[in-house]
């Protein structure tokens, strides 16, 4: 039985590293210094796809930007005001529903909500709220577990000490829980630089001239630039180097933030120890 | 410190006749209370009560834990309060700094005054009255800064910015918990970095930082060795010079050293509340005896 577990488990790590070789193989090739920095050329066969970096890197801050605010105020009131009740557990349910819900469903919603009906078009803005709604679960969640770290008696010295609920959160409980809440922040971004559902009918597009200049312009993004160069590009076959190079510096800009969210929580741990 | 200082700026104009009093205004911790306190005459060591607890009833959800009690608990004493754990002792204590308001579901009746002014009036400024009443947890709480800055933490609190008040407060509530010698060359490392002994002592010169009147400490030692259980037994006779002082300890030989007076709970009663001596030796009821001897408990 044992032996199939670890069987099982072997399985798994051969399948990435397998998957990473892959990738890293096939990408290697396309990226230089010029792939990175350059705008594409001929139709997109060729040249650089800094437009599309630019992008990720712009939807994936305004996500963060909207969403981490909202989401750590939430965790704020359910973790710190709420008293365990009817609308607490609703909330709660939601923000576990939401998790849940595939990522192309946020897209439509995006459209419906943010490009429609607030006649946001096609845009970054668009793309950033929607790509927050979509991260916002998971911000909440992270956020929710950074407060519940923050030991029950710290509170209580501050509260004993002549400190009003709102002095504690603010001098006590979000300053111990910053640290950790940054984790989730870093999630946030790697989750949401990794994502094609949410923004392809929201914010990107398959080519723009230029890099965008305001918030309401379309923008190109590494994970839509994949689908579309794979898919619907005008030589797919053709442009395979660059299809892995865009995916190779896409996984390593999500495995890059991943680990630094890991490193962060692993020092942080390190740093509660005592109040066990 | 925003009711001490508009008290201080609505004293008394030097005309008025309660202006040459030499007593400072004892602030109050109601709210809107102008110099009511400060008429008061210096108290005097041993006869005068600073906690009055009349039929203090307290249920948690269906459960009543304290059952009608009645207590005086003197200035600048030590009162004890020994009983088998469960009975009721951390309640009680944590009903005069109002920490029991933060539990769901906990009721009190009854009545708890502190010099003579209703703790749980709707009147009262509870973060004001926990500033009076210093409260010392069973585990060592420090905060997750520098020892600086947990003992400065309080007077931050009231709005103190200047350096060098903050720097002779700290020096003072640090050497007044005996920890001063021990942590003057590193002020500015964590206050994890320190012992349990230690820690517990820097939570106790966080406390008397913001000069309470009543220091409340819930089995401030049973986490500590016997060194270190000693260190806090002899702050604690220090203290009381300038503080009333209610501990909770199940270790009765420490009640014994430490405490003037004791009070013994049962199953959310007071059976007995006596000076230290005499209810160690001539126990007034059969309970207190049975306990007190160790034949329950
Ligand atoms: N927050 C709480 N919620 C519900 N019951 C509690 C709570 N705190 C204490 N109790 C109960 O109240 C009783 C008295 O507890 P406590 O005052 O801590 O006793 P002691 O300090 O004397 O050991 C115990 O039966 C305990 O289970
Ligand atoms: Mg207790």
């Amino acid at each position: 039985m044992f032996t199939l577990l670890s069987l099982t488990a072997l399985i798994n790590v051969l399948a990435l590293v397998a998957f990473l070789l892959f990738i890293a193989i096939n990408g290697i090739q396309a990226i230089s210094w010029s792939f990175i920095t350059e705008m594409p050329r001929a139709s997109m066969t060729q040249g650089g796809i800094l437009p599309t970096i630019v992008g990720t890197v712009y939807l994936a801050i305004g996500a963060v930007l909207f969403a981490f605010p909202i989401g750590v105020c939430t965790a704020i009131y359910l973790n710190e005001f709420a008293k365990d009740g009817f609308w607490v557990r609703l909330i709660r349910q939601g923000v576990v529903n939401l998790a849940g819900v595939p990522s192309v469903v946020y897209g439509l919603f995006g459209l419906a909500f943010f490009v429609i009906i607030l006649g946001m078009g096609v845009s970054l803005i668009a793309g950033a709220l929607t790509l927050a709604a979509f991260i916002l679960p998971l911000v909440i969640a992270s956020a929710e577990e950074s407060l519940r770290a923050v030991p029950q008696n710290v509170r209580e010295a501050s509260l004993a000490l002549g400190a009003t609920k709102w002095q504690t959160i603010f001098k006590i409980v979000l300053p111990t829980a910053f640290a950790s809440m940054l984790t989730g922040l870093i999630l946030g971004l790697s989750r949401a630089a990794g994502e094609t559902a949410p923004i392809m009918f929201t914010a990107a597009v398959f080519s723009t001239a230029q890099l965008p200049s305001s918030i309401f312009d379309e923008v190109m993004a590494m994970p839509y630039h994949i689908y579309v160069l794979a898919t619907a590009g005008t030589n797919i076959e053709e442009t395979r180097p660059l299809q892995y190079g865009t995916a190779l510096l896409l996984l390593m800009i999500v495995v890059i933030l991943n680990l630094s969210a890991i490193l962060l929580r692993n020092r942080l741990q390190k740093r509660f120890k005592r109040y066990n | 410190m925003s009711l001490m200082t508009t008290e201080a700026a609505t004293a008394p104009p030097p005309d008025s006749p309660e202006s040459p009093r030499l007593t400072p205004a004892i602030p109050s911790f109601t709210r809107g209370a102008t110099t009511r306190a400060a008429g008061k005459a210096p108290r005097e060591v041993g006869d005068e009560v600073c906690l009055k607890v009349d039929d203090l009833k307290l249920w948690y959800g269906k459960d009543q834990v304290l059952k009608g009690i009645d207590m005086r608990i003197p200035c600048r004493q030590i009162t004890a309060f020994i009983g088998p754990s469960g009975c009721g002792k951390s309640t009680l204590l944590r009903c005069f700094n109002r920490m029991n308001d933060l539990v769901n579901g906990c009721r009190i009746e009854g009545c708890i005054c502190l010099d003579g002014e209703d703790i749980y009036s709707r009147q009262v400024d509870v973060p004001e009255l926990r500033r009076r009443i210093g409260m010392v947890f069973q585990k060592p709480n420090p905060f997750p800064k520098t020892i600086y800055e947990n003992v400065a933490y309080g007077l931050r609190l009231q709005g103190v910015r200047n350096r060098r008040a903050l720097n002779e407060a700290v020096e003072r509530s640090l050497r007044r918990a005996a920890l001063w010698d021990e942590v003057k060359d590193r002020l500015h490392e964590n206050a994890f970095g320190l012992s349990g002994g230690q820690q517990q002592r820097l939570v106790i010169a966080r406390a008397i930082a913001v000069e309470p009147d009543v220091l409340l400490l819930d089995e401030p030692a049973s986490a500590l060795d016997p060194l270190a259980t000693l260190k806090i037994e002899e702050l604690m006779l220090e203290l009381k010079d300038q503080y009333t002082i209610v501990i909770v300890t199940h270790n009765m030989q420490q009640a014994a050293r430490v405490s003037d007076f004791t009070a013994f709970l049962y199953m959310g009663e007071l059976i007995e509340f006596a000076d230290t001596d005499t209810l160690f030796t001539t126990p007034a009821n059969k309970q207190t005896e049975d306990y007190i001897t160790g034949r329950y408990g």
